[in-house]
């Protein structure tokens, strides 16, 4: 029996069946599905990459970081191509056979290891006879993941209250812009910085009295941001940017090493030599989840976001809480316009977010609505984002267009609950009425 | 028939104002961003009569050569009318979803794929009579289209993903897709069959033409014709036959419907699917009617602009006539007010943006003009949280 998930039901239908019988209990506990996810991928493996893949050729794979030379340099990976393969093989067939025989391998795992070994098989293969810097490709992950992860933040941060803010694409956006016209015109990229974070808390503070004050549907709340975004900054920068070009040049944020941090091999270079929007997102990370699950206000936004009538009964302010929870989102998703303008381009492109604010949106639900699983979920799109660079420079037969589609689909998939259910908080999307 | 004439006026009282008011406010912002207007203003003590005087011109100046870019010639109403086409075809599409309970943001990728499929159809099959040829080719645009809404639709039946972010995901790989084919397998071939170096199409064969009516200069093709049919169709099926009535119950509260035995998962398909044809059927006129080949970014976002036009719209087939006429005026204004007098058509989207953030919040509007609280009317209920 095809196992059917129910993501976004609320309803206990589940529970329901379980309660049905002993052989409905067995149906539903366990389908057939994950494990044979594991086979079909360790066969795909074997078949796409392995068969064409000669015995003797080397993947090399480098560990040290390009420009400056470190404490200690590694030596490069070297992996025997086929056999990395076929281990990729072995690993993803045996975790599919640990699903079906031993009771307590989780699906989402199942799924999950057997894709790493298929993504890893195909590095290995697309590297074959040439070198790739790996480290290189994990910081750019990182480096990537982060405007993802901070819109995923701001959506958590909503979302938790019970307000869907599909309008984060265009908060960050107008934040992008902000920031590199208010760092070129003060030659500082902090307040640059800071006009991001203030642009983007005024979106939301649209959003907030459009959708709380008002009672507009959230999800046409965002849609007008979003619309609004694309038409302001399309037209300040066809107004004002073309003219005056120095309002459109700001020079990115300087790369802060830690010192001593920044030496240890591998881990030094991806965390401790970034941008300040990495250290910052990566601190958000952190503190939204502690906020969020270990303080008082958290608690009170979770409150609001599950059950408002409860919140209110309990003298919980609902909408001010809620108004809080909404600029606050806005504000970190400023924070991850930024990234695009003066943290990586130094200059605006109309259009330059490209999605990735509703590619954070789905690393939330990816992440079941917790700041550390949307985080992990925004390396995954960062890694298949680094990874479509890459690809073009090893020159791959597979056309870049596709790997560019991967993000995209493996979104959908997600959704869609292959990998598991996702809960959002009972209360989303629901104005809340005295 | 005398108290439904008031009824629909007064349905009309609320986009009337959003739209006056988004007007108003799109000339605020011309004003404040004209350098003339600025520099007349910080010398208003000195130049009083000059800064009044600076801030009327900027906006007759606007406003003037939307209206010319827009009415002012024969030449201008064809186009308004060429680009109204489109907008009522991606316009119906997305109230059919809303009333279904359904919200299609992806009717720009839906778009993109049915001109696509359109043209493929309209270059590669040759020697058909323009009977079996035309027809065949919007066929292919509505199929390809209504493919790329039920595989959302399809998967909000089966496990609740919600279209929202589904429908948002499938534009970027329809973009994507199209890019890929019009890099490679549907690129138009060079001079003497070598690869050509622009990502665009073949063009379509004369036999898939969807006719024009005058002489060119004027673009005006019988595309509009079919349109307002689909309108009529669209009001015909929701409202006249049994699927239409399923749908509509589906939308008002999926729960009764359920209860009352209509199948919900059903519906989202069927739906959806519906939503995309019209949505692929809106791409291929535009190539069959307009362009006749496909480019990269052919569309200037005929889709996206397709949900202010539902919700403007009322999401009922002749609102949607009715907005998709006065957004296809504004857009083609717009094209001669970036020429003649400098400002970005940009404008278009903003004021699309206000328009459609005072229909979304009647209380705002009525707010400001100090209007009295209106009944409670029985429009289309949007989403509810992520897919309940």
């Amino acid at each position: 029996m095809i196992r059917r998930f129910r993501p976004f039901d609320g309803t206990g239908a589940g529970a329901a069946t379980l309660a049905a019988g002993p052989s409905a209990r067995v149906q539903v506990r366990r389908g057939l599905g994950p494990g044979l996810v594991g086979f079909l991928l360790a066969l795909a493996i074997v078949i796409l990459f392995g068969l064409s893949t000669p015995f003797g050729e080397v993947s090399t794979f480098g560990l040290n970081p390009g420009g400056h030379v470190p404490a200690i340099v590694l030596p490069d990976l070297v992996v025997p191509s086929a056999l990395g393969i076929y281990l990729m093989a072995f690993v993803a067939g045996a975790i599919g056979a640990a699903y079906l025989s031993a009771p307590r391998v989780k699906a989402g795992a199942t799924i999950g290891i057997s894709v790493a070994a298929l993504t890893l098989a195909f590095l290995i293969w697309a590297v074959q006879g040439q070198s790739l810097n790996l480290l290189g490709m994990l910081k750019s992950t990182l480096l990537r993941a982060t405007p993802i992860a901070l819109g995923a933040m701001s959506g958590v941060l909503c979302e938790r209250s019970g307000v869907i803010n599909i309008g984060i694409e265009g908060m960050m956006l107008t934040a992008a812009l902000a920031a590199v016209v208010a760092a070129s015109a003060t030659s500082n990229l902090y307040l640059g910085l800071l006009a991001a974070i203030l642009s983007g808390g005024l979106l939301a503070l649209v959003h907030a009295v459009l959708s709380i004050k008002y009672r507009v549907d959230q999800i046409v709340s965002g849609t007008v941001i979003n619309i609004l975004a694309t038409g302001v900054t399309s037209y300040l920068s066809a107004r004002f940017l073309e003219k005056y070009m120095w309002l459109n040049n700001s020079g990115t944020l300087p790369v802060w090493s830690v010192p001593g941090l920044s030496d240890i091999p591998i881990v030094g270079p991806i965390l401790f030599e970034n941008t300040l929007i990495v250290y910052l997102m990566l601190l958000l990370v952190i503190g939204i989840q502690v906020m969020l699950f270990s303080s008082r206000f958290g608690l009170r936004v979770r409150a609001v976001g599950e059950h408002p009538r409860a919140a209110d009964t309990l003298g919980i302010n609902v909408w001010r809480t809620r108004y809080l929870s909404v600029l606050l989102g806005g504000m970190v998703a400023g924070i991850g316009g930024a990234y695009f303008s003066i943290g990586s381009a130094g200059r605006f492109d109309e259009v330059m977010t490209a999605g990735r604010g509703f590619i954070g949106l789905a690393a939330m639900i990816f992440g079941n609505w917790t700041p550390a699983g949307a985080f992990a979920s925004s390396l995954i799109f960062g890694f298949a984002d680094s990874l479509q660079i890459r690809m073009q420079i090893l020159q791959t037969p597979i056309p870049s267009e596709f790997l560019l589609m991967a993000p995209y689909v493996a979104t959908i998939v997600a959704l869609s609950g292959v990998v598991g259910r996702v809960t959002p908080p009972a209360a989303d999307g629901q104005p809340y009425e005295k | 028939m005398k108290q439904r004439a008031a009824g629909a006026l007064r349905a009309a009282a609320i986009p009337a104002l959003a739209v006056v008011t988004g007007l108003m406010a799109g000339a605020v912002i011309v004003v404040v961003t004209d350098v003339e207007v600025i520099r007349a203003w910080s010398s208003f003590g000195s130049h009083p009569g000059g800064a009044l005087a600076a801030t009327w011109r900027s906006v007759a100046r606007a406003y003037g050569a939307l209206f010319e870019g827009s009415l002012g010639s024969a030449y201008a109403i064809s186009e308004s009318l060429v680009t109204t086409t489109p907008y009522i075809l991606a316009g119906l599409a997305v109230a059919l979803g809303f009333r279904a309970g359904l919200f299609n943001i992806g009717a720009e990728g839906q778009l993109f794929m049915g001109a696509l499929a359109s043209v493929w159809v309209g270059y590669s099959v040759k020697g058909l009579s323009p009977w079996l040829h035309l027809p065949l080719a919007l066929a292919a645009g509505a199929a390809a289209g209504a493919i790329w809404g039920a595989i959302p639709g399809y998967l909000k039946a089966r496990t609740g993903a919600h279209e929202v972010v589904n429908t948002i995901m499938m534009n970027y790989i329809a973009f994507r897709l199209s890019d890929w084919l019009l890099n490679g397998p549907m690129k138009r071939p060079g001079p003497g069959g070598t690869p050509g170096y622009v990502p665009i199409s073949p063009e379509v064969l004369p036999s898939a033409y969807l006719p024009r009516l005058f002489e060119p200069p004027l673009r005006f093709h019988a595309g509009f014709f079919l349109a307002l049919a689909v309108a009529v169709v669209v009001w015909w099926l929701l409202w006249r036959t049994p699927l239409g009535f399923e749908m509509r119950s589906v939308g008002a509260n999926p729960q009764a419907a359920r209860t009352a035995g209509m199948s919900v998962r059903k519906v989202y398909v069927v739906a959806m699917g519906m939503s995309g044809a019209l949505a692929g059927l809106a791409g291929a006129n535009q190539v069959l009617g307009v362009d006749r080949w496909v480019g990269q970014g052919f569309s200037p976002g005929y889709g996206f602009d397709s949900i202010a036009l539902a919700l403007l719209g009322g999401s009922h087939p002749a609102g949607v006539v009715l907005a998709s006429l006065l957004f296809g005026t504004l857009r083609s204004g717009a094209t001669r007010m970036q020429s003649a007098a400098g400002i970005p058509i940009d404008i278009i989207t903003i004021l699309q943006a206000l328009i459609l953030a005072f229909v979304a919040a009647p209380a705002l509007v009525r707010a400001i003009y100090r209007l009295k609280k209106a009944a409670p009317t029985a429009g289309p209920v949007l989403t509810r949280g992520w897919g309940k």
